[in-house]
């Protein structure tokens, strides 16, 4: 049995602990509600863009598509854009969203295509590296911004598509967890480019106008369409890595107060065994004089 | 038709900054400046950088926006702006640093159209800097 000193030794460690897990929570939470409402925030935007380009999609098709939407002709070579955290203490988001990434791409490599990695974000790299150390193409580092924001997603999709138009790539997937609730992030794969056709055909037979051109509109839709799902993704990401983080900080906290009441428990056993053994020692001696 | 007002929603990658019902909406379209109000044919366009001007019974309001698009209905105009700013929050610095930043990229750009466009955005957003 481990000695009393020690005991509260190791007391005061998980009481320190419990203490920074605690912090770690009630900043997690302040910032949740942040992060969330910038990811609510952004959604109107989105919406309202896949509305247009539903409108628009449908009406230029054929050859005169831009590549952005028609896609290279081949679905060969896959790029996998997966978007991981900064900071860790979030529980098991970052460790999700790899796994998805890793099954994402055994699934393409098994059926015969080329698998090529593109990172944001600190958390995945080195669990990625380890298994597909010569498949990693590039990465883009949001660890120097304290908030990625739009700028990051602009910078992420034009070396992309930079990418996609020097032919490196034929499809490209976007790999994040997409935001539900502090108890639940779901990692979510979701086409980039070719940009998918949206499933909804334009609404009424009303007449459009296009100014200049259907064709000029959709060139400068597309990337913006493709930069407004980037930045959704960090959102999305930095609003799941606080939710994960506050729920997996309760979790430690919890786990940290009911360690400290059975080393409680454990101390003031043994310390009563102590003055217990003492005591007979005392009774003991003065019996035999 | 003097009565009736559009609907106006002024969105940035952001955040919904305004939805409001307005009687006339003049936005920078890629062709010009073009006035929008209530029973506006249906028309989806391309914007400029340029300033937003937002009539309602009889003030205006008004918003920077760096591109973006229009679409538009006869009862509803819908911007969504690359980025947009208010009026009252604009000032000079912010301006400028646009102005260099387009510029950069005009001296970066690749292709003949990308440089085009950033020439483009740096004489709208000179506009902008000379009105302000």
């Amino acid at each position: 049995m481990a000695s009393l000193k020690e005991l509260k030794g190791r007391i005061n460690s998980v009481k320190s602990t419990q203490k920074i897990t605690k912090a770690k929570q009630m900043v997690a939470a302040a910032k949740l509600r942040k992060a969330q409402a910038a990811a609510e925030a952004a959604r109107p935007y989105a919406a309202r863009l896949a509305e247009v380009m539903a409108s628009l999609a449908g009406k230029v098709s054929g050859d005169s598509a831009p590549k952005l939407l028609a896609g290279t002709g081949s679905d060969q070579r896959h790029l996998l854009v997966v978007v991981n955290t900064d900071k860790g203490l979030c529980g098991g988001l970052n460790s999700n969203i790899v796994k998805e990434a890793k099954a994402q791409a055994r699934a393409l490599i098994a059926a015969g295509k080329s698998v090529e990695f593109f990172l944001v974000g600190r958390k995945g790299r080195a669990p990625i590296r380890r298994d597909f150390a010569d498949q990693i193409g590039g990465g883009f580092d949001t660890s120097t911004v304290r908030d990625p924001g739009f700028a990051e997603a602009e910078a992420i999709a034009s070396e992309l598509m930079a990418k996609f138009e020097s032919g490196s790539f034929d499809v490209a997937h976007l790999i994040f967890a997409e935001f539900k609730s502090a108890l639940a992030q779901d990692p979510l794969t979701q086409q980039l480019i070719p940009v998918p056709a949206p499933a909804t055909a334009s609404e009424s037979g009303a007449v459009v106008e296009y100014e200049p051109g259907e064709e000029e509109i959709l060139e400068e839709l597309l990337p913006r369409y493709v930069k407004t799902q980037i930045f959704g993704a960090l959102l999305e990401i930095a609003a799941s890595e606080q939710g994960a983080s506050m729920t997996a900080m309760d979790n430690a906290t919890r786990n940290a107060g009911e360690l400290i009441d059975k080393l409680t428990i454990q101390y003031n056993r043994s310390r009563q065994a102590a003055i217990t053994t003492e005591l007979v020692e005392i009774i003991a001696g003065a019996e035999a004089l | 038709m003097a009565a009736a007002k559009i609907a106006f929603d002024l969105v940035s990658p952001e955040r919904l900054l305004l939805s409001v019902q307005a009687d006339m909406v003049t936005v920078p379209g890629a062709e010009g400046y073009m006035g929008v109000m209530a029973g506006h044919s249906p028309l989806v366009a391309t914007l400029r950088a340029g300033m937003i001007d937002v009539l309602i019974d009889g003030k205006d309001d008004r918003y920077f926006i760096r591109g973006g698009f229009a679409e538009i209905s006869p009862a509803k105009i819908t911007v969504l702006a690359e980025e947009a700013i208010p009026m009252t929050e604009l000032d000079l610095a912010v301006l400028d640093q646009r102005i260099a930043d387009a510029q950069e990229d005009e001296i970066a750009a690749k292709t003949d159209r990308d440089r085009q466009a950033a020439g483009q955005m740096v004489d709208d957003l000179k506009l902008v800097r000379a009105a302000f």
